[in-house]
């Protein structure tokens, strides 16, 4: 390993080739590097020229050399989505066009809607209605048989289309619950907070609810019903049902009649596909609360 | 400690790096101008080519509330556990939207682009959600998503703003290269109330930063609080390119 003819010093107890650094009579020992380190660190230097000659890298007056491959990330994003929308193209397209109260009957096709549906539920909704749909205190539960804006396919449908109350729709729904306490004389809305426990059937105190049957005649009913069945066509809840958006309890019911509520739900024709409108419009109708869908 | 060099090379291209090898000064000099070769390389193309600056309909300054909502985002740390970048894959366009474009944070300073997602990434999340469920949302984030591990944040709600320095923030952006105008420095306290409060008068701000700068009680409460501004500037987010007339440089 040590050449003569370099007359590099030899350390004499290993026999080896010194660096020719003494410090403070302290040898350097100048053993090559192991061979299998060497020749990795040239295959790595083979491999980094061929990189650049394959792939995109140096960078040129416009813009950088395309490499031999034409590799870009763009280019193979947008492909990645082509071949999975190519995949399930003729389900989309099917979907899109279908009578949602029919599809049943198609069970293939409603497998797919019912599955693509639910990853679109978790991608989009969930935040607001719950990874199991169960809703939140001002966000509706899907999974049970209440529903403001009516709880068929079509209607579920266009709920999802359009959203509640917000400004980028025009056909959103919109309806607003006046704010009680600027209207009722003071001491109305705990008479009418028992009047609606009443309804509901929670524990109330009978005689104060008696007293609010005129005002909530007067107030509520032409929304609500006189009866307190709400009405689907203005999404006035039913508040019969003991089922409770912003809770029953007798706080958050003063709290509502004195100041309304305003739920929001965005528009999703912008963001969503109408395939994955239709998908998510199934998804949520079988999950328990779907309702009957009206015969043509 | 002595250097006593028994043989050096006495000639050729290894007796002058023995001379590098000798001088801590030159050796620190020369290393300086080995590593800013690799980055001049690295980084001043950047500015140049063409396909890195991909020009798109729709930036605009970020208007003063939301400027300061950036600010309240930057203080506490969203960028932790937040990202602002939706990286050019399948999944991730399927799950948040269009990729980031670089143009897209060209406002950005700095910019909020995050490494780590313990949270969902915020790049496109303007307009996903109501002003309610981010005051619910902020408020108490378990309230809306049981399994999250988000802190609270209500004390957003209750911390009022006034816009006092906002002048002071904006000239700053502009100094960095934000194009604000002399007309939207001087309005930006205007501005900054007038786009929290639908009931204002809202003309000029939608006349200096156009149609995307959304006007809104975000919070739902009278004040003008931090909530409003931190809401405006997450309901602006990755609205503001207007994708149908951009085309994608496929050769980036």
């Amino acid at each position: 390993m040590s050449d003569p003819k370099d007359n590099k010093p030899v350390d004499d107890v290993t026999g080896v080739e010194t660096t020719g650094h003494t410090w403070d009579g302290i040898e350097e020992l100048n053993n090559p590097l192991p061979r299998w380190w060497l020749w990795c660190f040239y295959l790595t230097i083979i491999w980094g020229i061929g990189y650049v000659i394959a792939y995109p890298a140096w960078p040129m007056i416009s813009k950088a050399t395309p490499g031999l491959l034409g590799y870009s990330t763009r280019g193979e994003v947008a492909r990645d989505i082509d071949t999975f929308r190519e995949a399930s193209a003729a389900n989309d397209a099917a979907l899109a066009t279908s009578d949602l109260a029919t599809l049943s009957q198609n069970e293939d096709l409603y497998r797919y809607a019912v599955s693509s549906g639910a990853a679109v539920f978790r991608n989009n909704c969930s935040q607001c209605h719950g990874s199991g749909a169960a809703g939140a205190k001002g966000y509706p539960n899907l999974l049970d048989d209440d529903w403001l804006w009516g709880g068929n396919h079509e209607q579920i449908a266009y709920t999802v289309r359009h959203g509640i109350r917000n400004d980028a729709d025009d056909d959103a729904h919109y309806s607003e619950m006046p704010a009680f306490g600027e209207i009722l004389e003071e001491g109305d809305i705990p008479v009418l907070v028992e009047y609606v426990r009443g309804l509901a059937g929670e524990e109330h105190d009978a005689t104060l609810a008696a007293s609010g049957e005129e005002l909530y005649i007067d107030n509520c009913s032409a929304c609500h019903g006189e009866n307190g069945m709400g009405d689907r066509d203005q999404g006035a809840p039913n508040l019969t049902d003991a089922i409770w958006l912003y809770g029953g309890d007798r706080d958050s019911l003063t709290e509502t009649i004195t100041y309304s509520r305003f739920g929001v739900m965005p528009p999703w024709s912008p963001r969503l596909s109408e395939a994955q409108i239709q998908a998510v419009a199934t998804y949520v109708h079988q999950l328990g609360g779907g309702e009957v869908d009206p015969a043509n | 400690m002595s250097d006593t060099e028994n043989t050096p090379p006495k000639k050729g291209f290894l007796a002058k790096h023995a001379m590098i090898e000798r001088s801590a000064t030159l050796l620190m000099v020369l290393s300086l101008v080995v590593v800013s070769i690799g980055g001049i390389v690295e980084i001043a193309p950047l500015f140049y080519l063409e396909n890195t600056i991909e020009e798109v309909d729709g930036m605009r300054p970020y208007t003063p509330l939301e400027l300061t909502g950036r600010e309240i985002y930057v203080r506490e740390g969203c960028y932790v556990c937040h990202s602002q970048m939706i990286r050019p894959m399948r999944d991730e366009v399927d799950r948040y939207g269009h990729y980031s474009l670089a143009a897209e944070s060209m406002y950005d300073h700095p910019h909020q682009w995050g490494s780590k997602r313990t949270g969902p990434d915020v790049a496109r999340v303007g307009g996903r959600y109501s002003d309610t469920w981010h005051v619910d949302h902020l408020m108490d984030p378990q309230s809306v998503v049981p399994e999250s591990i988000m802190p609270k944040y209500a004390f957003l709600a209750s911390t009022v703003i006034d816009g006092k320095y906002i002048e002071d923030l904006v000239k700053t952006h502009r100094v960095v290269g934000v194009p604000y105008s002399d007309e939207m420095v001087e309005n930006a306290r205007a501005d900054f109330k007038a786009q929290a409060d639908p009931d204002s008068d809202y003309d000029g701000l939608i006349e200096r930063y156009g149609v995307t700068a959304i006007i809104s009680n975000f919070d739902g409460r009278p004040e003008l609080t931090e909530m409003d501004a931190l809401i405006a500037y997450l309901q602006m987010l990755g609205t503001l390119v207007d994708f149908s007339t951009f085309t994608p440089d496929a050769s980036r």
